[in-house]
């Protein structure tokens, strides 16, 4: 019996050891890959310098979501060689150490621009000097540094912006429909994180300027299971008393709509309840098209571009702007609204239909 | 009468039940101050053909945490120590389930057609899984003794990423009804708490009329004399941690049934610590020997019904951490040795003199 349990023991372990080697082995391959085409870009470089490509390397945060994805995909595709860039990628696993290890090895690759989604705010300030010393421009992208301003150009979402649109949509919506008071339940994200803050503020300063009710706001902390526990809760201490259910991200609008099913509580179009989310995922922006969700405030993954263009910027000798917001899209399952006014701009608002749903990369 | 109270107050269960009581009257001041009925909090009733109300839901959302209690029961009864694995477990047996039944690679199932494998191959492979993952934690700490907290830190840490890897770094959606039994509802009545309850009435019944029980409970309380004695003390302790992995595997099918997805990131997250803690308010030391099955439960409901409390209290998510600890604060107080050591002598010097008056 003992020989059998630690025969069973040395292969558990075995198989663990492997399970780690066959993973280091990976990133170590992946490692000494870009590590290889970084040379043969150099190469390259010294060969011809007409036909010299940009070395840009880029610390991602990991890849936790299909968000996440897209934002890589975005990179990828816009570093490619064909449009001159030599990309060296690396994935931290959401781990901040392996993150600043990167970016010190795309210090001694002698990177030309360094691209980081700081996976913590804080901790920046010595890693970005190193880069400053060794004349790389940095670009934050998505995710911000608290601690440090040794960066060119952070590029990402403005959450406060989405939080307002929000409101403005369903202050026209409202009108548009004739309902006069709107009783309204939010479902935050995490505690703290900047998307919350932002997108809570918004639509918060929404509300208060058109006198709506907010009942209740709880946090669902960004995942399914979280929406349905608290919407559960909602739908028992607000029966029949709210008609506008905002959930901060398209997982715990999934886990809103389990909740209000089970309660027996419609919603979407021609439902009792206006559901809007967050995010645009492509399942959710598919489930604003068959009218379960009525509107869909996108967070735009796409950062990458907007880089290029800096980048480009920096080339000719122009500095950029120190904060930029890449362009997002409002979406929405009905066409009586077709545009709003966000901070006094003018704003188009995007009935989802098949063609708009096939354009979507993520 | 006196007797009797006196009886009642020196059951084990006392303090837990009137803890969890302690949470639940703060429901009913809430409700009477804000001119709802007392047995708001209290009411079941029967929407949508569904059964509803607070205590459904404290009963439903309190499963996942319940389940892990009797493991981690067991755990710490026979070798004074924690698994804080649990958490990552669930979240691996959740990811390997998924990954089973809609295949490598695949991120989203949307019909029982496109099943991989048939879902009961899924299932039982999440618990094997779970057995497996309890059977190493077992090894390291029974075989090669060592210590509890750093022999299941391995799969603590590991866990999440081994499930990421077996789903192929996405989120698997398996949206399928089917599949959403589990974490939903057979009949009227929520389906984790008929689990949750079968776990429950399975280990007590097998505690109680095998010797189990009490070989784990002499092998935690003195490990060496128990062997002496004739017990297999090492194999009780792998047993107690093959089970505790076994409760994390059905703990992570209904988990990840609820949201008919295994996201690795978020199944299971920080549940080891509500484990451990229920064991804890349930009465459990948590230096091993003499335990209590249903303290444990009891201390796992009561962690939902704090949750629960706040949300009916409408407290906003930022505060309701802090509102969280000073109720834990004061229950562990009160369950506190010293505490009740100096209630007892109270209790005896004021009989005394009492005596003493009655004398003169």
């Amino acid at each position: 019996m003992k020989k059998f349990l630690a025969l069973i023991l040395a292969l558990s372990m075995a198989f663990a050891l492997v399970a780690c080697g066959g993973n280091s082995g990976n990133t170590t391959g992946n490692n000494t890959n870009t590590g290889n085409t970084g040379n043969t870009g150099s190469s390259d470089n010294t060969g011809s310098s007409d036909g010299e490509l940009i070395r840009v390397g880029f610390a991602q945060v990991g890849h936790e979501s299909d968000w996440r994805a897209a934002s890589t995909n975005s990179a990828y595709e816009v570093f490619s060689e064909e449009n001159g860039y030599d990309l060296s990628f690396v994935d931290s696993d959401n781990d901040s150490a392996n993150q600043i290890a990167a970016v010190r090895n795309f210090i001694q690759q002698g990177m030309d621009y360094i691209i980081i989604d700081p996976i913590v705010s804080t901790g920046w300030d010595a890693v970005l000097t190193e880069c400053e010393e060794a004349g790389i421009p940095v670009f934050i992208i998505d995710r911000t540094v608290d601690d440090s301003d040794k960066y060119v150009s952070w590029v990402g979402s403005d959450f406060l912006v989405e939080g307002q649109a929000c409101g403005e949509w369903l202050k026209a919506y409202a009108e548009d429909k004739g309902i006069e008071e709107l009783n309204i339940l939010v479902i935050e994200g995490s505690v703290g994180a900047s998307a919350t803050i932002g997108r809570t503020d918004g639509f918060k300063e929404i509300a208060d300027r058109e006198g709506w009710t907010i009942l209740d706001s709880q946090s669902g902390d960004f995942t399914e299971a979280g929406g349905q526990e608290v919407m559960e809760s909602y739908c028992q201490s607000y029966a029949g008393q709210f008609n506008v259910v905002i959930c901060q991200n398209d997982n715990e609008a999934s886990g809103a709509m389990t909740a209000m099913d089970n309660a027996g509580v419609t919603y979407g179009v021609g439902g009792d309840v206006i559901l809007v989310s967050f995010d645009a995922n492509k399942p959710y922006v598919e489930m604003v098209m068959q009218g379960k969700i009525n509107a869909n405030f996108e967070c735009n993954p796409m950062a990458a571009p907007t880089v290029a263009e800096l980048i480009q910027m920096m080339e000719n000798g122009e500095t950029p702007e120190k904060e930029i917001y890449v362009t997002e899209s409002w979406f929405v399952a009905e066409d009586n609204v077709t545009e709003i006014t966000v901070n006094g701009e003018v704003q188009p608002v995007i009935h989802v239909t098949q063609e708009v749903l096939d354009a979507r990369p993520y | 009468m006196k007797n009797k109270l006196k009886k009642l107050t020196q059951q084990q269960l006392f303090l837990p039940i009137v803890c969890v009581l302690l949470v639940l009257c703060v429901n009913v001041v809430y409700d009477v101050a804000h001119d709802r009925a007392f047995y708001d909090f209290f009411r079941i009733y029967i929407q949508n053909d569904l059964l509803n109300g607070r205590i459904i839901n404290i009963l439903n959302r309190g499963s996942e945490v319940a389940i892990l209690a009797i493991g981690m029961t067991l755990v710490v009864s026979a070798s004074g120590g924690t698994d804080i694995s649990v958490g990552s477990v669930m979240s691996l047996c959740a990811s390997f389930c998924c990954m089973l039944i809609a295949g490598f690679g695949v991120s989203s199932v949307s019909s029982a057609e496109e099943f991989a494998t048939p879902m009961i191959v899924g299932l039982l492979g999440a618990l094997l899984m779970g057995c497996l993952c309890g059977a190493f934690n077992g090894a390291l700490v029974s075989y090669l003794n060592i210590q509890p907290m750093v022999a299941t830190l391995i799969l603590w840490s590991a866990g999440r990423a081994i499930g990421l890897l077996l789903c192929n770094n996405l989120i698997v959606y398996i949206r399928v009804p089917e599949f959403g039994v589990f974490g939903g509802y057979l009949g009227p009545i929520p389906t984790p708490i008929i689990i949750a309850a079968v776990c429950v009435a399975v280990t007590s019944i097998v505690l109680k009329k095998t010797a189990l029980g009490m070989y784990i409970q002499s092998v935690g309380i003195n490990k060496k004399a128990s062997r002496i004695a004739g017990l297999n003390s090492q194999k009780i302790i792998f047993c107690c941690y093959l089970l505790c992995g076994l409760c994390a595997g059905i703990a992570g099918i209904v988990a990840s049934s609820r949201i008919t997805s295994a996201d690795s990131n978020n199944i299971g997250l920080d549940m080891e610590l509500d484990a451990i803690l229920a064991v804890a308010l349930g009465g459990n030391s948590l230096a091993g020997g003499k335990f209590n099955l249903a303290g444990s439960i009891i201390g796992a409901y009561t962690i939902q019904a704090i949750t629960t409390t706040m949300y009916n209290l409408g407290v906003t998510s930022a505060q309701a951490p802090v509102f969280k600890a000073i109720i834990v604060i004061v229950i562990v107080v009160i369950q506190a040795p010293p505490l009740k050591a100096w209630m007892k002598k109270r209790k005896a010097a004021k009989a005394s003199v009492q005596k003493e008056v009655a004398s003169v």
